[in-house]
This record gives C-alpha cells, sequence and structure tokens, in this order.
C-alpha cells in the first residue's frame, strides 16, 4: 500500500506533463462541457443537474420545488404549488367505473384535461371514451373513440371511458430504461418528467394506450392553467415526455376525489382505499359484477368496471 | 461531573415534556367530539347529510297555496302545475299517492308515515330498495368532497326529476383530434 501511494504522484505527474492524445481529448471535451453549460441560463443548468426524484435530498427537492413554483408563476403569471407530498400510510388506491351508468358525455374528458394541465395544443386526452355497440360487446377493434352525436347516449350503444389502468404489475414500468416511471406505495404509478428520455417504450409496453407523448411543446392557456399542482402529477410538462392518469394524485392525497368522479354527471365513477374495508370500492368489488380490461395479461388493474345494474 | 448534572437535567427536562404533552394531548383532540356532534344532529334531522331539496322557485312551503283550498282527492287533470308531466309509473300512481294531501308541505310513504322533503329518499327507497342501499353506501349516485372523511350526498332528486325520472339525453363534449390532424 505504502508504496502504491508513493508511486502515484509520480505516474500523476508523468502523465500530466505529457501532452497525450487521451489527455488533450479528456480537456477539449471538459472545455466544452463547461463552455455549454455556462451558456446556460442557471435555471436550465439547474434543471439539467437535478437528480432523480427518488434520489432528491429534502432539501435538494425543497430547492427544486421551489424552483419549478418561481418558473411556473412567472410563465403562467399565477401564483403556483407544486407538491410532493409523500402516500398516505395504509392506503392503496382503486377505482370503479359503471358501465350500465355511463352515457359517453365526455365531461370527465374535458375535467381531467382541465384539473391536470394537459396541452390543448397538440391536443392531449388522459381520458379516452370508446363507443361500443351493445351487439358487440366490449370489442376494443370496433369501437369508435371519435363519435359525433347530438345527443348520448346513442341509440344501441354503450361507452366505455380508458385511461391509466393503475396495474399492479405494470408493464410500461418495467421497460422504462431509466426508471422515470414506477408504482408508488399507494399504488399510483407516477413518471418523473425531468427525467424522462422520451423514448416511449412504455407507450409500446402499455396495453391500454394510456400514455400519452408531449409531441409538441404543450400549450395551456394562462387563465385555464391550473396552479395546484404535484411534482409527479400535474405540474406543467414539457416537449419530448410522456404523461398519464394519477389518479389526480394531487387531490387523493389530499384526501379529495378525483376531478373526473366529481364531474361525471350520471355519478358512474367510483374511487376509494382498497385496503379500508368500509370504503365504496370494497363494497363494489364485494357486492357487484366486477371486470378488468384485458385480464389475460396479468397487469393486475386497480381499475374495475362493473354493472350496478 | 457537571457533564452528568447537564445530562441529568435535559432527561429530566425530557421525561417532563413528554407527560405535559401526554397530560394536554387528550383536551387538545377537538375533532373526534366534533364528529360525534354532527353524527347526533344528523339523527335528529336527517339519516344523511343533504343539500336542500331542488324545489322549483316560489313553490315551498306547498301550504302557502293548498292551505286555504278545499281537498279533493280525486284522480282528475290538474288546472295547475302544468310543468310537471307525470312519467313514473303514471298508470297506477298519481300526486297524492307521495305528496300527503292533509300536511301539503310534506311527503308520505305508504303506510301514512310523514316524510320531510330532505329525507324523500326514504319514500324513494319503497320501490327502489337496492338503489337506496347503494346509494348509502356511496355507489349509487354523484360523490363529492372526501374519499376517507366527509363526503357530500345528493338527493335522489337532485339528479332524477320525481315526476320523470329517466334521464334525458344530453349533448357529448367535441370529440378528440385525430392523430393526423394534430400539428
Amino acid at each position: 500500500m505504502i508504496n502504491m501511494k508513493e508511486k502515484e504522484p509520480e505516474n500523476k505527474e508523468n502523465k500530466k506533463n505529457k501532452l497525450t492524445r487521451r489527455n488533450f481529448l479528456k480537456a477539449a471535451a471538459a472545455a466544452s462541457a463547461l463552455v455549454t453549460l455556462g451558456a446556460c441560463s442557471k435555471t436550465s443548468m439547474e434543471e439539467f443537474l437535478q437528480g432523480h426524484f427518488k434520489t432528491l435530498t429534502k432539501k435538494d427537492l425543497k430547492r427544486v420545488l421551489e424552483r419549478l413554483e418561481a418558473e411556473y408563476s412567472k410563465k403562467y403569471g399565477k401564483k403556483f404549488s407544486v407538491s410532493a407530498k409523500p402516500p398516505i400510510d395504509g392506503t392503496e388506491f382503486g377505482y370503479a367505473l359503471d358501465i350500465s351508468r355511463c352515457i359517453g358525455c365526455r365531461r370527465c374528458v374535458y375535467g381531467c384535461a382541465d384539473e391536470n394541465n394537459q396541452s390543448r395544443d397538440p391536443q392531449i386526452h388522459w381520458i379516452q371514451v370508446l363507443e361500443m355497440e351493445k351487439e358487440k360487446g366490449i370489442d376494443f377493434v370496433h369501437s369508435n373513440l371519435y363519435y359525433n352525436h347530438d345527443q348520448v347516449p346513442f341509440e344501441g350503444h354503450f361507452y366505455l371511458p380508458v385511461a391509466c389502468q393503475q396495474c399492479k404489475n405494470p408493464p410500461c414500468v418495467r421497460v422504462c430504461p431509466v426508471e422515470a416511471t414506477w408504482q408508488e406505495r399507494d399504488g399510483i404509478v407516477v413518471v418523473d418528467y425531468n427525467w424522462c428520455i422520451g423514448c416511449r417504450c412504455c407507450m409500446a409496453a402499455c396495453p391500454y394506450g394510456a400514455r400519452h407523448f408531449n409531441w409538441g411543446e404543450p400549450t395551456i392557456p394562462a387563465e385555464k392553467v391550473n396552479p395546484k399542482t404535484h411534482f409527479l402529477g400535474n405540474r406543467p410538462r414539457m416537449k419530448g415526455v410522456v404523461e398519464k392518469c394519477t389518479f389526480c394524485i394531487q387531490r387523493v392525497r389530499e384526501g379529495l376525489y378525483p376531478k373526473c368522479v366529481e364531474v361525471c354527471p350520471v355519478g358512474a365513477r367510483k374511487f376509494g382505499n382498497l385496503l379500508d374495508p368500509e370504503s365504496e370500492i370494497r363494497y363494489i368489488l364485494e357486492n357487484k359484477r366486477v371486470l378488468v380490461l384485458k385480464e389475460e395479461l396479468n397487469t393486475q388493474p386497480k381499475f374495475f368496471y362493473f354493472f350496478a345494474t | 461531573m457537571r457533564k452528568h448534572i447537564f445530562k441529568c437535567v435535559i432527561l429530566t427536562l425530557g421525561i417532563a415534556a413528554i407527560l405535559g404533552i401526554s397530560f394536554v394531548y387528550p383536551e387538545n383532540q377537538g375533532s373526534e367530539p366534533v364528529k360525534e356532534e354532527n353524527k347526533s344532529s344528523e339523527n335528529t334531522t336527517t339519516d344523511i347529510q343533504v343539500p336542500p331539496p331542488p324545489f322549483s322557485e316560489d313553490i315551498f312551503p306547498c301550504s302557502e297555496c293548498h292551505g286555504d283550498m278545499e281537498l279533493n282527492t280525486q284522480r282528475r287533470e290538474l288546472d295547475a302545475h302544468e310543468d310537471i308531466v307525470l312519467k313514473h309509473d303514471e298508470e297506477n300512481r298519481w300526486c297524492l299517492d307521495c305528496h300527503d294531501a292533509k300536511n301539503r308541505d310534506m311527503l308520505h310513504l305508504a303506510d301514512g308515515r310523514l316524510v320531510d322533503f330532505r329525507e324523500s329518499y326514504k319514500l324513494c327507497g319503497q320501490c327502489h330498495g337496492p338503489k337506496l342501499r347503494d346509494w348509502r353506501k356511496g355507489v349509487h349516485g354523484r360523490r363529492t368532497g372526501s374519499w376517507n372523511g366527509q363526503k357530500k350526498y345528493l338527493l335522489c332528486a337532485h339528479c332524477h326529476n320525481p315526476h320523470s325520472p329517466r334521464f334525458k339525453k344530453i349533448k357529448p363534449e367535441p370529440p378528440p383530434v385525430k392523430p393526423g390532424s394534430l400539428r
């Protein structure tokens, strides 16, 4: 050991003094990196150096949240809050949708877009309402996302709204090469938009088409933007990242119902804690006929469909 | 030695603080008793907290007009209330099957017991039992508020017109933009 230590400085000095190809390239790379970073604004440099959400210390996280709040407040001209509230102990969220009630009015689609700051142009919708023929039953191949009737429900048809199924065994999480998406303790699958590299592997892996990509710079009119946000949920996104339903993480971790539950005019949408035997969701699972989509894929969705009548 | 004394002092202070907290804490549990109070008040007025019934403007109390009228229990076409079209088992029922003839500001159950308009779900539940059961559990009807706390209920009549309860068709929001036309 002692010998090595003594030798090291000698070696280093030798190497330093020699202008080898390797040393030259190293220095050139370092210099160019410095120049590039120096040219960036302070904010974008901080953003560039920001760690993965799960590796941030409390202090770092606070700094990041403050930076984002300032950035969004400036961009949209209103006071933003960006929370990073952790899961509530003893909760695992579940959702149930009454297919016999849904009338396909799409109130949930637009309520969700408003609450969760989805880009208006290019348009992103986390909820997609599929119109299906009663005669054919649940049949994705012949379903219609773009129905445009004067009035709904349309004769002979029923409606199947689809968003993220919050799988217990989520294929999207497994395929992410950078672990930018993961499942939280309360079962919500979230995305760290700053960590997402936009490869869209998760979109290919999701059997429900529930993930959406920001092909262009998202635009939201300032008067429409919702300033109450969560880091892993509805904070404004950037071009080139994937986003999805988070059960309104900014609401449910505060004890509120997701927005879609509250705006549904027929009360078809139900939400609650799967670990609470007294919850609505448990009553549905225990007393109604429920189904999950594409059960054979073993994704184990926590989004259930049921027939109350 | 000094260090030891210092430690002892801190220890005793700490114990005192913990004891103090445990003594004070029971008095500070303000939220629990409030909940209880809410429950008991619910039991006296209505079973479940609901917003006021959705009366048409200037129609309640009914006794304001009906108080002076002569009682006619004969089933007939009315000269008043033209806006009401009964489409709710109309072959077998009419006004006084739900509205009480003697006490105009109340409804009545099949056995004659009077029911306040704020508890009209009890009346509806006579025929729609399974729906009432689901509604009580929070499974039928729209819930707002808090999934782990106070839930806001609505009366049946807030969503269903009691005289014609089937939902009317509505205009849907516009379809999404097709990917081809996205910029």
